[in-house]
């Protein structure tokens, strides 16, 4: 149990020096490389969290395919971040004080675990006494039955925004014509310089 | 990447495990965790880095960019198309209960569970070719001028 609690202990202070070490370097590169670990760690945390499903995600979106975004977003612009000329002030008083007042919201919240949080209370029971009559036996995992089948309509509007996203990227970023073109014209050695 | 044999090396050694873990992922999600989602984003991740170390053009072969972009839309239409099929059975719009069929019983799943297949189905196929999208749209650019 103790064992558990510092691995807890060091992914947080591991989670809370990677943050400061993006937002105080230079480098791009290596701030996107920060980034990465960053998500990481968020994935561990979530398995820490019995959350493997979002462990999944966020080391595959996050640590991914969002650092690879980034690095091919820095290949088309500058390496180095612009020396900052004078100290900005209003942004550390906005920074300090929406940081505050998140971590004033999280004092009302329940501790992990607590049996007595409206989410154990609520809602669950009933869902994991239902789901197995509702699913017919054959669906042992609840989160699947909740997310396709009771809130089926919530999951076709999650897929219809990212549906929304793609097309948005594709009619931003694509030229008319030239995507497949472009970019099969372009060599391997061009492409590792990058 | 033609530098770097030990990446080349790893990456095919590791390509067909990550592609199994994705369809894993989407095929066991009823009985495990993950779903359409997790699925998509592991696969587009297994073609990004197929894409990075063996270079765009051979990427392409394995995921043309018009069968991509026609893929997202494929997607949600097989989500909103499992609705109106149980809406033309005689069910409310999402009711899997009705999707009852007498092809190999046993076999394959019907219901909750043929219906919820079909749903996370769609989702990954839309999920998969959003990001691998996003990423030709980011890969297949060049600098603009005065870099």
């Amino acid at each position: 149990m103790v064992m558990l609690e510092l691995i807890d202990i060091l992914v947080l202070l591991l989670l809370a020096t990677t943050a400061v070490a993006v937002a105080r370097i230079r480098n791009l590169w290596a701030a996107v490389m920060f980034t990465g670990i960053y998500s990481f760690l968020g994935a561990a945390w979530m398995l820490i969290l019995d959350a493997p499903d979002v462990a999944f995600t966020e080391a595959a979106v996050g640590a991914g395919i969002s650092t690879v975004l980034l690095l091919s977003t820095l290949a088309l612009t500058s390496r180095e971040e612009k020396p900052i000329k004078k100290f900005p002030i209003l942004p550390l008083i906005v920074v300090v004080v929406t940081g505050a007042t998140l971590v004033y919201g999280t004092l009302d919240m329940p501790h992990v675990g607590d049996p007595t949080s409206p989410v154990h209370t609520r809602m669950e029971p009933s869902f994991i006494e239902k789901s197995d009559h509702d699913m017919h036996g054959e669906l042992p995992n609840v989160v699947t039955a909740v997310l396709a089948s009771y809130r089926g309509y919530d999951t076709l509007g999650e897929t219809t925004v990212i549906f929304t996203a793609g097309i948005a990227v594709l009619l931003i970023l694509r030229r008319p014509g030239k995507l497949s073109v472009a970019s099969s014209n372009r060599s391997q050695p061009e492409e590792s310089d990058g | 990447m033609d530098n770097f044999p030990i990446i080349r090396v790893i990456t095919k050694l590791l390509m067909p495990y990550i592609l199994l873990f994705a369809f894993y992922v989407q095929f066991h999600g009823d009985f495990g965790p993950g779903g359409g989602f997790q699925a998509g984003v592991i696969l587009a991740a297994g073609l990004i880095l197929y894409g990075l170390v063996f270079g765009l053009p051979a990427l392409h072969k394995v995921a043309p960019p018009p069968a991509i972009e026609r893929l997202i839309a494929l997607g949600v239409l097989i989500y909103a198309g499992t609705g109106v099929a149980t809406m033309l059975l005689g069910g409310k719009f999402l009711d899997y209960d009705v999707l009852g069929h007498h092809f190999l019983p046993g076999w394959l799943p019907e219901g909750q569970h043929l219906g919820i297949f079909l749903v996370e189905l769609g989702v990954g196929v839309t999920v998969t070719s959003v990001m691998t999208v996003i990423f030709y749209c980011f890969a297949g650019r060049e600098p603009v001028d005065g870099h």
